[in-house]
């Protein structure tokens, strides 16, 4: 199965770019391990797309709602590439996985579910997020799995824009103003203590070998990149630990609920309809 | 003659010199103008122009690009609620349009001479006009479809001729935006055929949407022509083709068919073919409600520049935080220089 393209991460290319619709057709089969996994990067993906997308008409200058909206399209599409693979495990579609799951039932961890505050706290979400999936992907682009390694290869040359775009803006709100390096520098204090989720080792990722990428090997590399931008832009690395329950199951979150609501809500109005 | 009228004589002869000159200049400029535009050929940024030419370019157009910002709104409230995640994509994408044609559209204005961030204030207060349209609610996914289909086909229609308009930098703008826009129009009409062809409930939320937004989407062609008192210079000046009212009749011709394709109707009892005219009759519009609508009274006029306010309130510290960055970086990359000049 190819799914590969050389193309560039912008261009539309049609036939070789991958789609959630190739990977329905494909006729790949998500094992039960395999197709938790994806879940659980797909509702990462798909929640912070959700809150992305309500900057639009919002962001501080158009050149920003331009790149906001980008960001969560990109982000969009990723989830649609993993909610697809993983509803192939259980005959499900990824309509069926993001508008029918209950709030228990997600896998998102809890930073990228947290409200976008202002563009500092938005930008510091943004930072810790996509240094994160950059790691991440560089990895998974080896996955045993060709469909997981396709989709990384595809959302990695995604993720780069979106690190260099909110390392920028660290480096401009840290250095700007009094009142910007103050803000950002209130962004990171406000987010910093979800980022130890990411990198703590869940099931089913743990049983997953060479298929998946064992989240607390992505501490390192990540955690030194990030503190590199945010000592170059004159800021402080948040001194304190992770929030106490890490473990991506919505039971130590209340901002899940409230997405979900607004999400969910025309498409369980009315079951089984098309669009 | 004293030293002070020495000094004074020449430079009264230099000022009417100038004067002189400047006049030559606005002679021949005039000139020049009046030959390119009866070539129907383009004018340039660069290219004299008269002010008042100048001046209904950047009304025009500024007001253009404020419609594709303030359009972002009542379509960008549907983002988060789209129905599926492909409907969610897509929406989001053409919102990203607007606002990159809101972008290309300020652009072309400040080839005239007119800061953005000019337009921005006319917008901020109050001052500026927009697309009246967009001060009217969505409230149901089917008038996101109902505006891809009515408002941006309304919008085709006016702006293809506008590929043509004889300033260069607006006519190219509008080339890519009509591209653009076909693609919005298509997603519109395909949102409402899926709802006109799915459940009994989906298929009444979708002739809703038309009812209401079918009135309105007429009206964005402006007044009668009898009441539109910019449009004869600015054909006379070959920006705009085509009078409102023949755009109007151009859009309904076009619209019938494609209702009667998604199998719904068009809320207006007197809509019927004339044969003798080639084009269908359809009822007077309410123009009570359109001036008050245009007069700021709208809906949802308060709450559309509300939120537009609000936003570039709250991102103030974030551009003056851009601003004082690329200075800091200017300055360390003059003193680099300075240090390397030195040594």
């Amino acid at each position: 199965m190819s799914f590969a393209s050389h193309d560039s991460a912008t261009r539309q290319s049609q036939g070789e770019a991958i789609t959630a619709e190739e990977i329905a057709a494909s006729g790949a089969t998500a094992d039960e391990a395999t197709a938790r996994y994806a879940l659980i990067l797909g509702d990462d993906a798909l929640m912070l797309s959700q809150r992305l997308g309500a900057w639009v008409s919002r962001a501080p200058e158009l050149e920003e709602d331009v790149a906001l909206a980008n960001i969560a399209l990109d982000l969009l599409g990723h989830a649609r590439f993993l909610l697809t693979y993983a509803g192939t495990a259980w005959g499900k579609s990824e309509d069926d996985l993001a508008y029918f799951r209950e709030e228990e039932e997600f896998r998102s961890c809890r930073l990228v579910e947290q409200e976008n505050g202002d563009f500092g706290k938005t930008i510091a979400r943004q930072l810790i997020f996509s240094f994160y999936q950059h790691e991440l992907y560089s990895r998974l682009v080896h996955s045993t799995d060709a469909t997981l390694a396709a989709i990384a290869e595809k959302a990695l040359k995604e993720v780069d824009y979106h690190q260099d775009h909110a390392a920028q803006w660290v480096l401009r709100l840290g250095l700007g103003t009094e009142e910007s390096s103050r803000r950002m520098q209130a962004g990171l204090d406000s987010v910093w203590s979800y980022v130890e989720e990411l990198f703590t080792d869940v099931e089913p990722i743990t049983e997953l070998g060479d298929v998946a990428v064992l989240p607390s090997t992505l501490r390192e590399p990540t955690l030194n990149r990030l503190h590199q931008v945010i000592e170059q832009a004159d800021l402080s690395v948040p001194d304190m630990s992770g929030a106490h329950g890490a473990d991506r199951s919505g039971r130590h979150s209340e901002q899940r609920g409230f997405i979900l609501a607004e999400m969910q809500v025309l498409a369980r109005r009315h079951p089984g309809a098309t669009w | 003659m004293s030293p002070q009228n020495h000094q004074h004589a020449p430079l009264r002869l230099a000022d009417e010199a100038d004067a002189a000159a400047a006049r030559d200049e606005a002679e021949s400029g005039q000139h020049r103008f009046d030959e390119i535009i009866a070539d129907d050929s383009r004018i340039e940024p660069r290219d004299w122009m008269p002010e008042s030419y100048r001046k209904s370019l950047v009304r025009q157009v500024s007001q253009h690009a404020h419609s594709e910002i303030i359009g972002m709104q009542p379509e960008g409230n549907w983002i988060s609620r789209a129905p599926s995640l492909k409907r969610k994509a897509i929406l989001m994408a053409k919102v990203q349009d607007e606002a990159g044609h809101g972008l290309y559209l300020y652009s072309a204005a400040e080839t005239l001479g007119t800061p953005r961030e000019d337009m921005y204030d006319q917008l901020y207060s109050g001052k500026a006009k927009y697309s009246s349209i967009f001060n009217y609610p969505a409230r149901t996914w089917a008038d996101v479809g109902a505006i891809g289909w009515l408002v941006d086909g309304a919008a085709i229609v006016n702006q293809v001729p506008l590929c043509r308009a004889s300033y260069g930098p607006y006519g190219r703008a509008m080339v890519r935006i009509c591209k653009e826009e076909s693609f919005h129009q298509r997603q519109g009409w395909e949102i409402l055929y899926s709802l006109s062809h799915g459940t009994q409930e989906q298929r009444e939320m979708a002739q809703a949407a038309v009812d209401r937004f079918y009135g309105p989407a007429l009206q964005m062609f402006g007044p009668p022509d009898g009441d539109s008192p910019n449009s004869q210079q600015s054909m006379a000046w070959n920006i705009k083709r085509f009078t409102n009212d023949e755009l109007r009749q151009r859009f309904v011709d076009m619209i019938v068919p494609q209702v009667e394709a998604l199998g719904l109707t068009l809320p207006d009892p007197e809509l019927k073919w004339n044969e003798e005219r080639g084009h269908y009759d359809f009822a007077e519009l309410d123009w009570d409600e359109f001036f008050a609508v245009i007069k700021g009274n709208g809906p949802l006029s308060r709450q559309r520049l509300e939120h537009y306010r609000s936003a570039r309130d709250e991102g103030a510290w974030v551009r003056e935080a851009a601003v004082a960055y690329a200075n800091r970086v200017s300055q360390e990359q003059d003193r680099d220089q300075a240090a390397l000049i030195g040594a």
